[in-house]
């Protein structure tokens, strides 16, 4: 049913209609309003699961391992410096193929302190062998979690997911949402089959120790298990688009790149401001489009090839940098697109809550047509 | 061995690992001095000091690395160390 | 699509009313979004918050700069922030205040009204949030009397409720709104 309603009170809605029957975070703006509802939905026995509370995220996420390791199907959310001190852990839950589900609402991390978002968070955790999907608006981070959980749980994956979203630009957002009932939820996401499981009568060891002999094996399967979730992320977008309508089977989202010259490439919530910017811009006879990545792990490099083919020049908004290198985003489609004769151009954007407006969307156009990228965007340079 | 998914592995296996053949030396329990406290059966890193049904305190030597420990906490210093014979 | 800026302190409930009156918007038929702009809550700080309202799915995800309804919870704030900046010619704003200020801008429509009063007389504490939107219902035909009493009755329970109602409609009615 269409209801308007924070994004983070969309999020815990769904997160509770997925059934998770173990749950454990640890408060953090701009994340509380997720874990708050929760916490009030297990009090109220709206959601029949078992809220940890723990010290610290490192624990949070640690007992979630446990309780994936032991069968359950396990939720979390968490941001920032909350994320950077699951490092360790999010390496072991990859490693032991648990699919947990967490939701990312995605922040800066300091130091400076900056509560603001950018995407800093999520993408520093690439390499974790997480699964990473990102939103566009608040319908989208809904409709991620159920697909996150179908794809993370099947047994040719096994591997646990990001579901992010753009903190305070998301998530304090209000705005209306078309949100399942439980029934439609429970006809998509069947319950939880684990592979295998913690059980005193048939012990088993999880995450064991890997010689020299066996440990690149170990992670060739991991790799081959993100290649894999390719199909099954497909599969489950379009089990989804028959059920409720709305089309995640792309893991790239074309928007105007028919006879498109100029192509942008973006994540989360800057491609609504794109997508009106690029609409006014077409008006005025301005030959621009977007590919919106929507799975960032596994890199769609395939489908974001063939969506790009036919443009002269990409110029990607990278909500993070990879410091000493680039954008994160912008690294990769240049390593995808070498030889291609198509101009890759990085912008760094958005860093720490900085405001983006179309207009800005528009400048970055004038410096793509001009051939300049590679840099930071709209920087104050009166304060440096 | 084929991967298991999740290094997942089965346990029990350190039983199989008979380790007795790594041993140098030999611990001798000299039973007369023993006040049965138990600290040698605490400490065995191989878990292998066995109290019998009389209460006597003897290693497993399928098991016995050699290490010593036993003997170094002996407080009534009745375990000898003595070298195998190979 | 139109949008609207709301200025208050922390404290005032700015970051409710713009949550208020998209609910009430929604409620009346027409796609809406309202986000604060996310400062860190300090009581008595300024703080922004802001509303969009349009006939179709709204993408835009940028702060409002060129509103076309200002809403100013606290007329003092005129002398800190440029309330009126970026106001559309023929835009409305509503202040909450005892007088109506000098130095009006050119060009809009400016709606004075002491919402402090009404608030102290019908809900007992100079919380204006509520008021302002029966006046900001009524000055922009944004969104329907009825539409924003549910929203009100969604957010508040019982007396609390009514009472919010009672404050919303006084300024609606004072403002002309339905006339
Ligand atoms: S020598 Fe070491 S392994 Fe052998 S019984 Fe003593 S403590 Fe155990
Ligand atoms: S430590 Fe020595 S005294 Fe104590 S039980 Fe073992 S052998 Fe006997």
């Amino acid at each position: 049913m269409l209801q308007i309603t924070e994004g983070s009170h969309a999020v815990a809605e769904i997160a509770k209609f997925c059934r998770p029957q173990v749950v454990a975070a640890y408060p953090i703006t701009p994340q509380t309003h997720i874990v708050e509802a929760l916490a009030d939905m297990v009090a109220n026995c709206e959601l029949d699961a078992e809220y940890i509370t723990v010290e610290s995220e490192f624990s949070a996420l640690s007992a979630c391992l446990g309780a994936s390791a032991a069968g359950s199907r396990v939720y979390s959310a968490t941001t920032s410096q909350g994320l950077a001190l699951m490092f360790e852990v999010c390496f072991n839950v990859a490693g032991m193929r648990q699919p947990i589900v967490m939701s990312i609402v995605n922040r800066s991390l300091g130091a400076p302190l900056s509560i603001w978002n950018d995407q800093q968070d999520s993408i520093s955790l690439r390499d974790s062998g997480w699964l990473q999907f990102y939103a566009e608006d608040n319908q989208e981070a809904t409709d991620l979690h159920m697909i996150a959980y179908k794809v993370a749980e099947d047994h040719d994956v096994l591997l646990p997911a990001f579901v992010c979203f753009d903190g305070f630009i998301l998530s304090h957002t209000y705005e209306p949402v078309d949100m399942p009932s439980q029934e439609e939820v429970d006809a998509y996401l069947p319950a939880f089959t684990p592979y295998h499981r913690l059980d005193a009568k048939d012990p088993i060891s999880m995450g064991m120790y890997a010689t020299p002999d066996y440990y690149m094996e170990f992670r060739y399967e991991l790799e081959r298990a993100m290649q894999r979730s390719i199909d099954v992320i497909k599969r489950a977008g379009a089990e989804f688009a028959e059920q409720f309508g709305r089309d995640y089977s792309a893991l790239v989202e074309s928007y105007r790149l028919d006879d498109a010259e100029i192509a942008f490439i973006a994540m989360g919530s800057i491609c609504g401001t794109v997508k009106d910017a690029i609409d006014e811009m077409r008006d005025a006879g301005k030959k621009v489009g977007l590919a919106k990545i929507r799975t960032y792990r596994p890199f769609p490099t395939e489908e974001l090839t063939r969506a790009l083919a036919g443009v002269s020049t990409v110029a990607v908004l990278d909500k993070n940098i990879s410091l000493g290198s680039g954008g994160a985003v912008g690294t990769e489609v240049k390593a995808m697109l070498a030889g291609s004769g198509i101009t890759v151009l990085d912008y760094i954007i958005a860093l720490g809550g900085r405001d983006v407006r179309k207009r800005d969307i528009a400048a970055i156009v004038d410096l793509a047509d001009k051939g300049v990228g590679d840099m930071f965007y709209g920087l104050r340079t009166e304060v440096l | 061995m084929a991967l298991n998914v999740g290094c997942a592995a089965r346990p029990g296996k350190a039983r199989k690992n008979k380790t007795g053949s790594w041993r140098v030396f030999r611990p001798v329990f000299e039973s007369e001095q023993c006040t049965k406290c138990g600290m040698c059966a605490l400490v065995c890193p191989e878990g292998c000091v066995i109290e019998t049904e009389e209460g006597e305190f003897v290693p497993d030597y399928e098991y016995c690395k050699g290490c010593g420990i036993c003997a170094e906490v002996c407080p009534k210093k009745g375990i000898r160390m003595e070298q195998e014979e190979k | 699509m139109r949008e609207l800026r709301i200025h208050g302190r922390g404290g005032q409930g700015s970051v409710t009313a713009a949550e208020l009156i998209a609910v009430a918007a929604f409620e009346s038929g027409v796609y809406s979004q309202a986000f604060p702009a996310f400062g860190v809550e300090r009581r008595g700080a300024p703080v922004q918050a802001f509303v969009r309202f349009s006939d179709s799915k709204i993408r835009l995800r940028s702060q409002v700069y060129e509103p076309d309804y200002v809403i100013v919870q606290d007329s003092t704030l005129i002398k800190d922030v440029n309330v009126f900046q970026g106001l559309k010619k023929g835009g409305i704003a509503i202040i909450n205040t005892e007088k109506a200020p000098d130095n009006l801008p050119e060009d809009v429509r400016v709606l004075t009204l002491d919402a402090t009063k009404i608030a102290l007389e019908v809900l007992g504490v100079p919380i204006t949030n509520t008021t302002l939107i029966g006046a900001f219902a009524a000055a922009s035909g944004e969104i329907e009397l009825d539409a924003l009493e549910k929203a009100l009755r969604q957010r508040f329970a019982g007396s609390l409720a009514d009472k919010n109602v009672a404050a919303s409609r006084r300024a609606y009615d004072g403002i002309g709104g339905g006339a």
